[in-house]
């Protein structure tokens, strides 16, 4: 009953989702690129025209037919360098998210269920994180532990944890006092299944529009750490560090400073579009049930 | 009302004890040997003892957090481990008026574009004038800061050679060197912070205009400009201050990228300078500042908007 219950409102939601999408052209435009860049991320080392770290004589070559998007000061491909980038960024933006919704969530039930001691300690320290903005966190966490991929995906998903942890907590106070979770009560599920597949199920539409625009956010601040030299590593290929590599010449080669800010841009723009029709979606869900 | 801002304070204080302590605890974090990772190559055991006792390294932890809050209290915040070892409260005080003056040009910019934008896009809901804000806020929400920057510098600095690329001019040398500096970092800076408050704008405007007290001054037969300055928008403002707290965390994050594409010696250009160098005692000091302002910025927030709203009543 509850299983059907459930696979049935997924078919209502997935219908109106597409249905949204067939009218929203902003969410077109985010579907149809960001397909594109999972496209390029995934088939990169076969469409890359060039090794992205292949050092050559045609320095500073302008684009052309040879090199689509030019070359850097030290003769690589950028066309082929933005390909490979596309793998770390959207891999930093989706695991990261993942690691902080699942984190988050854990703290925010825990805290909002139970209540007293355990709420008292998760909530201090969740209003000590949330005085201070995520991307300052995430350069603290990279200045103690050091760069590195592992290191940044820790430190972006630690900046996000309140952010999951908060909005979790305030479903579960909410729907605490909802009849079904007092029904499931008295047939004496536990409190972990209480928790899981009941309240969580009910909590989804607001994580799942916090987690939409995260991904956007954790690229940007992925790109903004490698920029300023705390990312993931000086021989990654990745959209932040081209930009701070180019930086120094653009004056004579303009492609190194607009292309691959342009592919951070777009990935960013498709996935607020996406967020934003995906909002919309579930706020109709909201108030008609 | 008097209780709500003693225990704001209470508060802001305790969390700025909170962060004192957890910047003590930095340095001790770090995996491995800091001050091997400090001296890096040059390493002698000689300048190894003499960097062990210059941090209090040979004391216990509890002598050392005491005497790190003691010193912390004098404005005493150590010395870079670099060059002169200037002392870092020295550092900081060049430093803060740069980034206070790109916060404040970027705050002002932010909203000459977001109060015109946000009305205009609230009084002509669902027109082309909206779609266009609309899609221009998605744009400044999505443009990476730092991108926008060297795009400025591309146009302005390097191609029209209208304004200056890089540095930064004290407010003491002249009004005009100070602000040019500042035109480009700050348009950067700003952009996504007016995004935000453009549609913070447009959609509480979008609400108080519904309200019957608007519709009673339209029947008064008030001209619409009257109407919107002086009724609509003071209220459509309120609940737009508070979001001004969590947007200045954008400003600050902004600021500490965008002085590093601008090479401004501001807190953030001292902070990833100092993470860069391993110049330990430069960004404790620098966490403790952005931290503090932080703090700083949202207390003030919360009680502005205490004594705006005269609706909330703070038991």
């Amino acid at each position: 009953m509850e299983h059907m219950e459930g696979s049935d409102t997924e078919i209502k939601g997935m219908s109106r989702l597409y249905s949204v999408i067939c009218k929203d052209r902003k969410a077109q435009f985010g579907l149809i690129v960001l397909s594109l860049f999972i496209l390029s991320a995934i088939l990169a080392p076969w469409i890359a025209p060039y090794d992205p770290n292949e050092m050559t004589l045609d320095m500073m070559h302008s684009p052309s037919l040879s090199h689509l998007l030019g070359t850097d000061d030290l003769g690589r491909d950028l066309l082929s360098r933005i390909l490979w980038g596309t793998q770390i960024s959207l891999f930093v933006g989706i695991s990261t998210v993942s690691i902080s919704l699942f984190f988050g969530v854990i703290l925010g039930l825990l805290s909002g269920y139970y209540g007293g001691w355990i709420d008292m300690i998760i909530m201090r320290y969740i209003d000590l994180q949330w005085a201070f903005p995520n991307f300052i966190i995430a350069v603290y966490l990279v200045a103690v532990f050091g760069t590195g991929l592992l290191n940044v995906i820790v430190a972006i998903s630690l900046a996000f944890l309140d952010d999951f942890a908060r909005i979790a907590r305030s479903m579960v106070l909410t729907l605490k006092q909802e009849q079904f979770v007092d029904a499931a009560k008295v047939q004496g599920f536990s409190s972990w299944r209480i928790m899981i597949k009941h309240i969580l199920p009910n909590s989804a539409a607001p994580l799942i529009v916090q987690g939409t625009v995260s991904v956007s956010y954790a690229i940007l601040g992925e790109a903004s750490l490698s920029f300023l030299g705390l990312g993931v590593g000086a021989n990654t290929p990745t959209w932040g560090l081209i930009l701070a590599d180019g930086r120094s010449f653009i004056s004579q080669a303009w492609w190194l400073g607009v292309y691959p800010g342009l592919a951070i841009m777009l990935v960013v723009l498709s996935i607020n579009f996406l967020g934003d029709s995906l909002r919309d979606t579930l706020d109709v869900r909201e108030s008609t049930s | 009302m008097l209780t709500y801002i003693l225990k704001r304070f209470i508060g802001a204080i305790l969390v700025m004890l909170a962060v004192a302590t957890l910047v003590f605890f930095m340095l001790r974090l770090v995996p491995g040997d800091p001050i091997a990772a400090m001296l890096a190559d040059a390493g002698s055991e000689e300048a190894r003892i003499a960097m062990v006792k210059r941090l209090g390294f040979d004391k216990s932890v509890s002598v050392q957090f005491l005497k790190w809050f003691e010193n912390m209290l004098h404005g005493d915040l150590g010395a870079s481990i670099y060059g002169s070892n200037q002392p870092v409260s020295t550092i900081i005080l060049e430093a803060l008026p740069r980034t206070l003056s790109l916060a404040l040009i970027s705050f002002i910019i932010a909203l000459i574009i977001a109060l015109p934008a946000g009305i205009l896009s609230a009084t002509r809901k669902n027109t082309t004038t909206d779609h266009v804000v609309s899609f221009f806020a998605f744009l400044g929400l999505s443009m990476p800061d730092f991108w926008l920057a060297i795009l400025l510098i591309i146009v302005f600095a390097a191609n029209l050679h209208w304004l200056p690329a890089i540095g930064y001019s004290p407010l003491s040398e002249g009004f005009w060197p100070w602000f040019s500096h500042l035109i480009l970092p700050s348009i950067a800076v700003g952009t996504g912070f007016s995004a935000i408050i453009a549609r913070m704008i447009r959609s509480s405007m979008l609400e108080v205009l519904q309200t019957d007290y608007m519709r009673f001054a339209t029947s008064k037969g008030l001209k619409d400009w009257t109407l919107l300055i002086k009724h609509a928008l003071p209220n459509a403002l309120i609940p737009v201050i508070t979001v001004i707290g969590i947007a200045f965390a954008l400003l600050i994050s902004g600021a500490v990228v965008v002085e590093n594409v601008f090479a401004i010696k501001g807190l953030g250009r001292v902070l990833i300078q100092g993470i860069l160098n391993r110049d330990y005692p430069v960004v404790q000091g620098a966490v403790l500042v952005v931290s503090a302002i932080f703090v700083l910025s949202n207390l003030f927030v919360d009680l502005l908007y205490a004594i705006i709203d005269p609706r909330i009543r703070y038991s």
